[in-house]
């Protein structure tokens, strides 16, 4: 049997939010012809448990990645820059950043 | 897409078409997959990798799929006879789920590089294995209660170190799998507690089922013996080991398979106890000063024989699973027919 005939499908990624107050998340891909049979297939392959708020696939080819090989580069804007972080300052007399919700 | 390993070496600056890169290149690229790994940090699949590393993990999760998919069915043969209807959706959501195992392991191995439709092929074609255990027949009711504790208790203690695996996408699906496989274990050990509280005729059917799976549990379900512990010559032992060694160095697993097989022992030595069942093996008694329980000798060389690949249950199981596939082709070729219809909204490949 030839590719052609076994119907050899798309690849689809797909993304969970399993609950209120997550965001959705990616759980792993399914192949489907589309959008609405990999909406199916990730539905009984991926929330055959729990109460799944919602659920997105996205073509595996549509995905967009930034290069491995370019990521020094790529991701340079976080590079020596420890004035980013709190911790790069002197601390608050008695500790805490106002930041405690109390 | 995955990026294979060439075409990083290639990105990197290195030869083209299947040439040797440049040495600094290649050391620098083996150079940071080691810190990966020693780190303790996954390899994820657009990392670089050597191709050993690519082509065990590709044996592996596809022999971890295909045991998933074919494992359904010894048990799947009695889900029309089940002995209520709640037995039965149990069952039904348990045989699901392996199905569901299989294809999470599928599309963990399709970030490698490979197609599902090749494994699958490989499968049909006999080239690619799946666990052996499978390949006996499931006699008796009793035997969908046997198999879930003891094999899929077995599954369990393989896979939870898994989920802690070198490669990000094999260790993702194997948190997704442990998760669900508890409940394979528990709902078998209630099967077999119901039988054993029950008549004679049910206690001794419930013996019997365990007669017949603890040996391809505890033989075959955890690999080849890789150390003397496991009762192999020295012969096979350091065959086992020299693959289990490399295994381990490069985070795949993480224990030897005869030290999984011990703590399996462990595991089930009170399990039987509670059910009231023997496990067939007159050598299992406690060993204080291991602190383990010591059991018999597993005589690989017979066993082995004794269940070559063309049993007859090994060849039902095969011939069963080409059928499914055929059978279905005209689903896919609906659905690869419906996606490329001329007013779809997007095209099918």
């Amino acid at each position: 049997m030839s590719r052609e005939t076994e119907g050899v499908t798309a690849s689809w990624e797909v993304f969970l939010r399993p609950r209120r107050g997550l965001s959705h998340q990616h759980v792993g891909s399914v192949r489907a012809g589309d959008a609405d049979m990999a909406l199916e297939h990730a539905r009984d392959l991926y929330t055959r448990r729990g109460e799944p708020l919602s659920l997105w696939v996205v073509r595996s080819a549509d995905v967009h990645a930034a290069s491995p090989t370019e990521r020094d580069p790529f991701f340079s804007n976080a590079h020596h820059k420890p004035y980013r972080y709190p911790e790069h300052f002197t601390p608050l007399t008695g500790g805490g950043d106002h930041d405690d919700d109390d | 897409m995955v990026d294979t390993a060439e075409a990083i070496v290639q990105a990197a600056g290195g030869a083209a078409d299947g040439e040797a890169a440049p040495d600094e290149e290649a050391a620098a690229l083996a150079a940071h997959f080691e810190a990966l790994l020693r780190a303790g940090e996954t390899v994820e699949p657009r990392d670089w990798m050597p191709d050993g590393y690519r082509r065990m993990l590709v044996r592996q999760i596809a022999q971890h799929a295909h045991s998933e998919i074919i494992g359904m069915q010894p048990e799947g043969g009695w889900l029309t006879r089940a002995p209520s209807l709640h037995r039965k959706s149990v069952l039904l959501a348990k045989v699901q789920d392996e199905a569901g195992h299989g294809l999470y392991l599928y599309a963990a191995a399709e970030t490698l590089g490979v197609d599902r439709a090749d494994l699958l092929d490989a499968l049909h074609r006999g080239q690619q294995r799946y666990a052996a255990t499978f390949n006996h027949p499931a006699l008796t009711w009793a035997d969908t209660g046997a198999i879930a504790w003891l094999t899929d208790g077995a599954a369990v203690i393989n896979q939870a170190p898994l989920t802690r695996t070198s490669y990000g996408p094999y260790a993702r699906a194997m948190r997704r799998v442990c998760q669900e496989e508890a409940f394979h274990v528990r709902q078998g050990y209630d099967l077999m507690k119901a039988l054993c509280e029950g008549t004679p005729a049910q206690r001794e059917m419930a013996q019997d089922a365990v007669d017949r799976w603890w040996l391809p549990a505890v033989a075959l379900m955890f690999g080849p013996p890789d150390t003397l512990a496991g009762g192999a010559d020295a012969r096979t032992a350091a065959l086992g080991a020299r693959v289990s060694a490399q295994a381990i160095a490069w985070g795949i697993k993480r224990h030897t398979n005869d030290e999984l097989r011990q703590r399996f022992v462990d595991h089930c030595v009170p399990q039987a106890r509670g059910l009231g069942l023997t496990l067939p093996d007159p050598g299992i008694r406690w060993n204080e000063e291991r602190g383990h329980y010591d059991f018999g000798p597993i005589d690989w060389e017979s066993y082995r024989g004794a269940l070559a690949d063309d049993s007859h249950t090994a060849r039902r199981r095969v011939a069963h699973r080409v059928a499914a596939h055929e059978d279905g082709a005209w689903v896919r070729e609906a659905a690869a027919a419906y996606a490329a219809r001329e007013d779809a909204p997007e095209a099918a490949l």
